[in-house]
């Protein structure tokens, strides 16, 4: 297929200060040095006939089809392959070029199946579009020879087909798995007419490397690789432009429809995130919002233990309200709390909080960020000034050193992954500290590179060893400290103690020291070094801290405020950063500003029409905390299942139970839900309407595909319960909202719906400064003025493995589900990911007497489970690794209420464990808790 | 809120400002309690009885009296 509705220019643009001038049939066209004939003649209004050839890979030059005369010149070139030059004359017709190219058309058919009626393809079909262009009407070859229209179907793909009849080899899938995607799946094996398209050494599609990323399907110029929505359901008829749901990267799409049914989702070329890319959620898992299990009329029920009932919205909205009133009349106006949701908008998000501050009367509202960013946002906060990424995803493109730091990002953030991959074939080094040998380290066509595995929980020990060999051995940008830093002094003097050394830092961290150093000097000479993390990170009890330490490094080395260079958290759900900004965090107001301050309170007194309280309000843990001693007693949870993803969920259910009102707002009934009294169905992205922001502060437009299957928007219901609690709130629609969150908020002070749509997205601060939004920041100043170095010292968790738990647990995700996979679980993900397994070194699994894919028992100071262990050399000895998609599992039944000192993020990362077999009489035990 | 919940959550902060003179270190902490702590909190550290609080990190402990006076 091609990109449907999108101009193909045949090959890529090229940059160049250097424009030449051609003529392509007479007309002129100025285009950068280095663009091929092919897209000057594309970009002059003239399209010459292609197959191999489109503008998201690069010129191949094998079908022969997109061939030219150039006056002076002999022959007929492959415009693809030509580069313009200067006064070039091109003709694109010919009665040769005809007939060349007729030839060529007429041996592509003499081997394809004639079923262009009942193509799936029909319609979409570059072939079928050729061989009418080129005005092919017989085809000589008798169709008793040779052929491939027999050739089997590889249906194993739950998303895609495989069709080898249909294939006219011309590699654009290979090469969109290579140049787009860097997995190097595919290939064409054989030679000449037995050339064939295959998936790995021979296998099929399931069974290959292949990440059904969806490049190949997208590259494909016949229905040779088409999706099976198509196959089943048609060409899609309508398009609406909107954003993916899933990671943090943010992805572009074009949702393709057929009135209201979700045909197939297609990155959009023009993506600011993405640009044409995607991965197996965003391409693919879409089902789930079409699932049977999708709650879509609102439930209550008096106590836990009784049974759903069904209700209408009204009388649902009433009880809520009613409710939590009572509950705030008997126990003071602080017993009561919401959680916004990073999966929702942002409008949805502003509005929650607004409900919070102003008809809850306090500021205990949070969000999922504080199990994953807070600590970025504390973190950078201190040292630069806001809590955001500095760059946008292209800058990785002009990184000459890339650090990835606790993150895997080619299974969390596939897209930018490719991205990034991209950049390393070009020639970058990489630099990777994880305890586990990711993906990343070794990939197809990319030096390896240097990997520190450390302790788990060492980070911050690790990083302030590489920022003492760059002060100590000279390497430092005294420049850029001199004129755009401050506190420095003192921060040089700690860092330069001997504990901060390589050497001393080795045996702690379980890095040589000579790798340290190795690294430092990497980083430092860059000239462009740029540090990508994840949850590696933030999810310890000195989470905040290596933020600080990763941004002092940044700072002394003058790695700040230019492309390829930066600090760059890689967030985890679509919109966690869009809900950090908009005032989920129980100490701050939209746009990252303290509840203390009288100024920023006016204003939003003067909107709300109450006047707000000045003191921070609850975080999520101190919610459960107070649930359980009894000051604490209604909660409203939007969109999380923070019974399956919070930590030491012994703790977390406790709490949960002892509420007198929970009211939860999700599309199913997920874990949380359980303690819930009442359940409000929200919509699915497909029915939202308003704005999410990605992790590089990338605003983008969330259209309604369809309307929302519950017969309201998620923002609606929240105004009503504000209402039914006697604080009018409402609004004609989301524009509106963002209008309310623009007048109020100096950072989103120019956008609007309509800049968006005008522009396709911008990143903030977008303002009379900066209309058109801010790709890169901190260019000439910090958001603070100067950066502010902040010493840190390492200071070690107290989760100590010991004779009883010996070893490390870590947790994280993979590729294929998404969080507590509550979407991903409810689509055909599931085929690569059907149950969480414990990831165990081969020496620890020998120890125990442990075989791979034996159950086992992981035990906790705070509790136990059971699953499968997987046998992985790639995790270090004393070190097991599992993830937390699904609920039978419950991961978090083992890990700790540690957290992070400054945020209070749980410490996911560091958790002491046993594993033991399960032993063979013993019923495998749903997630037990320890006593 | 229970005590040794409030003391784990102070000393893990103190901790952090192990590095910093005394004084500073209680200043860092303070701040940060009357920064991030929401007044129930707050409370329940004022209220801890002195046998707890005698348990506390050294500059947790000096920030008490920040706190009390800031608060």
């Amino acid at each position: 297929m091609t990109l449907s509705g999108q101009p193909d220019l045949g090959t890529p643009a090229r940059s160049s200060e250097s424009v030449v001038e051609l003529l392509v049939d007479g007309i002129a066209v100025s285009v950068p040095a280095g663009t091929s004939v092919l897209r000057a003649a594309a970009l002059a209004g003239i399209g010459i006939p292609k197959l191999c050839a489109t503008d998201s890979l690069e010129p191949f030059g094998s079908c022969r089809l997109c061939l030219v005369e150039v006056d002076g010149k002999r022959g007929t070139p492959a415009s693809c392959t030509l580069p313009v030059a200067p006064g070039m004359s091109v003709r694109t017709q010919s009665e040769k070029l005809a007939r060349l190219r007729r030839g060529v058309a007429e041996l592509y058919i003499s081997d394809h199946p004639l079923d262009c009626l009942t193509c799936p393809a029909n319609g979409g079909c570059e072939l079928q579009d050729v061989v009418g262009v080129v005005g092919l009407r017989e085809v000589r070859y008798p169709d008793t020879g040779a052929n491939h229209l027999e050739a089997e179907r590889d249906t194993s793909n739950p998303y895609f087909d495989f069709d080898p009849s249909k294939c006219i080899a011309c590699s654009r899938c290979v090469r969109a798995c290579d140049e787009v995607q860097g997995t190097f799946a595919l290939t064409i094996m054989g030679r000449g007419f037995d050339s064939a398209v295959s998936a790995g050494a021979g296998e099929n599609f399931l069974d290959s490397e292949c990440v059904s990323c969806g490049a190949c399907v997208q590259a494909c110029p016949t229905a040779t690789l088409q999706e099976k929505s198509v196959v089943q359901l048609g060409m899609p008829t309508r398009v609406v432009n909107t954003t993916c749901a899933y990671c943090g990267v943010g992805c572009s799409f074009r949702a393709e429809l057929r009135g209201t049914e979700l045909v197939r989702m297609v990155p959009d070329k023009d993506g600011g995130a993405n640009a044409g890319h995607s991965c197996v959620k965003g391409r693919f898992a879409f089902g789930y919002a079409s699932h049977p299990d999708r709650v879509l009329a609102p439930m209550l029920r008096e106590r836990i233990t009784d049974e759903w009932r069904e209700v209408g919205w009204d009388e649902a909205i009433g009880f809520v309200g009613r409710r939590f009133r009572e509950i705030q009349d008997r126990h003071g106006l602080g017993a009561i709390g919401a959680i916004t949701s990073s999966r929702t908008t942002n409008e949805e998000v502003y509005v929650v909080q607004r409900m919070v501050r102003a008809a809850f009367a306090n500021n205990n509202v949070d969000t999922c960020a504080r199990v994953c960013h807070s600590p970025t946002g504390y973190g950078l906060k201190q040292t630069f000034g806001t809590s955001a990424g500095t760059q946008d995803f292209a800058s990785v493109g002009k990184s000459d050193v890339i650090v990835v730091i606790g993150a895997n990002p080619t299974d969390g953030h596939p897209v930018f992954a490719a991205r990034m991959k991209r950049r390393l074939r070009q020639g970058a080094k990489l630099i990777v500290a994880d305890p586990r040998r990711i993906d990343l380290v070794r990939s197809p066509h990319v030096e390896p590179g240097l990997h520190l595995p450390l302790r788990p929980g060492t980070n911050v020990a690790l990083v302030n060893a590489i920022a003492h060999t760059v002060v100590t051995e000279g390497l430092a940008d005294e420049e850029f400290v001199a004129q755009r830093c401050e506190e420095f002094a003192d921060w040089q003097e700690f860092i330069r103690r001997p504990e901060n050394s390589p050497e001393s830092v080795a045996e702690i961290a379980g890095v040589p020291a000579e790798d340290i150093r190795t690294a430092a000097r990497l980083y430092a000479a860059g000239p462009n070094s740029a540090i990508y993390y994840g949850l590696g990170v933030t999810e310890h009890s000195q989470g905040s801290t290596m933020v600080m330490a990763m941004a002092n490094l940044a700072m002394v080395t003058g790695n700040i405020g230019r492309e390829g260079v930066g600090i760059n958290p890689l967030r985890g759900q679509n919109n966690v950063q869009g809900s950090c900004d908009m005032g989920s965090f129980p100490h701050e107001l939209p746009g990252y500003r303290h509840v203390s301050d009288d100024a920023v309170r006016s204003i939003f007194e003067a909107a709300w029409g109450r006047t707000l309280l000045a003191e921070p309000g609850l975080r999520l843990p101190n919610m459960f905390d107070a649930a359980l001693d009894g000051s604490f007693r209604g909660m409203f949870v939007q969109g999380e299942d923070i019974a399956q993803s919070d930590p030491n969920t012994r703790h977390v259910t406790a709490a949960l139970a002892a509420l007198d009102l929970l009211v939860v707002q999700d599309l199913f009934v997920n874990e949380t839900a359980k303690y819930a009294h009442v359940l409000l169905p929200g919509t699915s992205f497909l029915e939202k309407d308003g704005t999410f922001t990605n992790a590089e502060r990338r605003i983008n437009r969330v259209r309604p595909v369809m309307p929302p299957r519950t017969g309201k928007h998620e923002w609606q219901i929240v105004c009503e319960i504000a209402t039914a609690m006697g604080y009018p709130m409402s609004y004609p629609e989301p524009s509106e909202i963002m209008a309310e969150i623009a007048a109020t908020t100096p950072t989103f002070a120019g956008v609007s719906f309509d800049l968006l749509d005008k522009l396709g997205s911008v990143q903030w601060p977008c303002n009379a400064a900066a209309p058109n939004g801010t790709p890169i920041m901190h260019v000439e100043n910090f958001v603070r003025g100067k950066g502010r170095f902040v010493p840190t010292p390492y200071v070690p968790t107290s989760e100590r493995s010991t004779r009883r738990f010996p070893l490390i647990l870590t947790t994280g995700r993979i590729l294929s589900q998404y969080n507590v996979g509550a979407q991903t679980r409810r689509t055909a993900n599931v085929v690569w990911h059907a149950e969480d397994v414990l990831e165990i070194h081969p020496h620890d699994a020998e120890d125990r007497g442990v075989r791979d894919g034996d159950e086992v028992v992981l035990s906790s100071r705070v509790g136990q489970t059971t699953l499968r262990a997987r046998i992985a050399d790639r995790m270090p000895v004393g070190v097991v690794y599992t993830t937390f998609h699904h609920p039978v599992t419950g991961a978090n039944v083992v890990t700790t209420d540690n957290s992070d000192w400054a945020t209070n993020c749980p410490e996911y990362k560091v958790t002491a464990v046993q594993v033991a077999l399960r032993p063979v009489q013993q019923p495998a035990p749903e997630p037990l808790l320890a006593d | 809120m229970a005590d040794a919940r409030i003391a784990r959550l102070v000393n893990d902060i103190a901790v952090q400002f192990a590095h910093q003179p005394l004084p500073v270190a209680a200043e860092s902490v303070a701040r940060h309690v009357i920064t991030f702590w929401e007044p129930r909190m707050r409370a329940a550290l004022l209220a801890m009885p002195a046998a707890a609080t005698e348990e506390l990190d050294e500059r947790a402990k000096a920030a008490l009296v920040l706190i009390r006076r800031g608060g």
